[in-house]
């Protein structure tokens, strides 16, 4: 139960941590504090708090934030790796330890180097993935993915299809927004929801062309979540681990659109900005439990089901000689501590 | 066999030490050109001066929200510097230089330091000027954090931090470069500009709008006035020996 509230915990943090990085880029002080991994020259943690001024206020913020994040992927990869008894999950907290680590790195050569755009978008980018892996592990370390009660369901071709496109597609809009926003092409096109007074912009350059392919990216997106929502609530209505995530998905779609929206027409306040980051790296990891959830079944083999739906299995921490209960037994781990 | 978890921290630490050097790598201080007498000749040396003047309705000027920082918020209000028109019209903070027409002359580097402060949370003066291999010295005269980034295209970018009252740090530019943008990322209304020049004809423009440019040799000059809003002109301007020729620029507002 601990473990559980611990995941959530960690992909919540991760969240804010977003948020916090939405707010240096959206207020321009990602280079208020000139030195890395020292702030102003004090050690991180020892920085007077009443030095925090200006702009200082949301970069050092933010690596505070990202600092904590870090420890607490730390611990949670630890946990895994005395704990939890598939080895593919495992790995998924090597895999966020090292991308929330090489995270940091990017974000102290950013400074460093005065903010790169490739950087700066490498940057954007990874935090994604960092927040997607947070919430994939703590969704298959959940009670409902490791306790199952009920049948796993039947197969569906389309649904994993479309959730994979949908979500690999909210990714790479997620890119097209990192670099519009570290392109400084938020505001290229002023107007909202023509462009320039017109459907397609009447002239164009660098930064017109990124903020338009990420409006083009977001009517994809709609019509991506839309179609998948459709495709749920029309075949799967009974399914509460498909339906939820998808009408949360409907929620944060709109919510997002009017952000991207009050952006534009707030001149990047800096708030809603942020806010629209956030909530597109939220679209992102909800669609991907929605894909995780729609393969459910082809996850049965290497959760040690046997690769067919049994009723009331679980996956049972800490049982080196019985990892699954109801289901065939999983090969004990040497490292695996109990 | 180590443990995948080492492995991980094993990699990173391997990956920040690369970062580390990388990061350690340090510009070669830029050449400083050969000091040589003055080429112009005193006897025959003229002067170009003139006023700078704004066509139009000036912007109404805005005073500046400096509340993210008590030591800021304290100081004497002040209005943006972007346009600043006095009596009669006359635009302040033009930088006013010659562009074209010196040949291959080389002028001598002033020994003294240009000085850029930090005062009151804005950057005193707005617009200077330079040479190529004079010092600039940075102060602050500020009780708070400023961080000074410049941003140039030419020169090497440097974001340096100054923690204390009283601190100083020095530069030196080694190609020259108009205009080079200074900001603070802390205090977001503050902002200067550098102009880096391989010889001394240039001039800021004050409150009367007026600017001088002596002891240039005889010649014709492609002059420039340059403005951090409303943009560049540039005129032709032939003096003879001795002679002063009287200019004016006129932006549009």
């Amino acid at each position: 139960m601990a473990f559980r509230l611990y995941t959530r915990l960690v992909a919540l943090s991760t969240a804010v941590l977003i948020f916090a990085g939405g707010l240096v880029t959206s207020t321009g002080s990602g280079l208020s504090v000139p030195d890395w991994p020292n702030t102003y020259g004090h050690f991180m943690f020892t920085f007077p708090l009443d030095k925090m001024v200006g702009g200082i206020r949301f970069e050092h913020s933010h690596r505070l934030i990202a600092s904590t994040v870090g420890f607490l992927i730390l611990v949670l990869a630890v946990w895994l790796w005395r704990a939890e008894p598939r080895a593919w999950v495992r790995r998924l907290g090597y895999i966020a330890l090292a991308a929330v680590i090489a995270q940091g790195i990017l974000g102290g050569i950013t400074v460093l180097w005065y903010l790169p755009e490739p950087i700066s978008i490498a940057h954007a980018s990874l935090a994604q993935i960092v927040f997607c892996l947070t919430t994939a592990i703590a969704l298959v370390t959940s009670r409902g993915w490791t306790h199952r009660t009920t049948a796993l369901p039947s197969d569906d071709d389309v649904l994993r299809k479309l959730t994979i496109v949908t979500t690999g597609w909210i990714y790479v809009q997620v890119l097209i927004g990192a670099t519009m926003r570290h392109t400084d092409a938020g505001l290229a096109i002023p107007d909202f929801p023509l462009a320039f007074g017109h459907l397609i912009p009447p002239h164009w350059d660098p930064k017109i062309a990124i903020h338009f392919a990420h409006r083009v990216g977001a009517l994809v997106t709609s019509l991506l979540i839309v179609a998948t929502a459709g495709h749920v609530f029309y075949h799967h209505r009974g399914r509460g681990e498909l339906v939820r995530p998808v009408v949360l998905l409907l929620a944060l779609l709109t919510a997002q659109v009017t952000l991207g929206a009050y952006t534009v027409l707030t001149e990047k306040h800096y708030i809603i900005n942020s806010l629209h980051v956030v909530t597109g790296a939220s679209v992102l990891v909800t669609s991907l439990v929605l894909a995780l959830r729609a393969h459910r079944s082809r996850f049965a083999s290497v959760d040690g089901f046997g690769g067919s739906a049994v009723e009331g299995t679980a996956i049972r921490r800490n049982q080196p000689h019985a990892a699954v209960v109801g289901g065939p037994s999983v090969p004990n781990r040497p490292g695996a501590r109990a | 066999m180590r443990s995948p978890f080492v492995r991980v921290i094993t990699g990173c630490a391997v990956g920040l030490a690369l970062v580390a050097g990388a990061c350690s790598k340090e510009e070669p201080p830029p050449t400083q050109s050969a000091v040589v007498a003055n080429p112009v000749d005193p006897a025959t040396a003229g002067t170009i001066t003139g006023v700078v003047k704004l066509d139009g309705k000036a912007p109404a000027a805005q005073s500046i929200t400096m509340d993210s920082d008590p030591y800021c918020e304290k100081q004497p209000k002040n209005a943006t510097e972007s346009v600043v028109v006095g009596s009669d019209s006359t635009l302040q903070n033009v930088f006013v230089y010659v562009k074209d027409g010196l040949g291959n002359r080389v002028f001598p580097v002033p020994a003294s330091a240009v000085v850029l402060d930090q005062k009151g949370c804005r950057y005193v003066p707005h617009v200077l000027g330079i040479q190529v291999g004079q010092t600039l010295e940075i102060l602050s005269s500020d009780d708070t954090l400023h961080n000074v980034h410049a941003i140039p295209q030419q020169n090497r970018e440097f974001n340096m931090a100054h923690q204390l009252a009283g601190i100083k740090h020095t530069h030196v530019f080694s190609t020259k470069e108009v205009m080079i943008p200074f900001k603070c990322d802390v205090h977001k209304w503050m902002n200067a500009f550098v102009g880096v020049l391989d010889h001394p004809f240039y001039a800021v423009t004050t409150g009367n709008g007026r600017f001088e440019l002596k002891g240039l040799p005889p010649g014709t000059y492609t002059v420039e006035a340059w403005h951090e809003k409303l943009g560049t002109q540039t005129q032709t301007v032939t003096i003879g020996d001795k002679q002063t020729s009287d200019i004016s620029f006129t932006f549009k507002s």
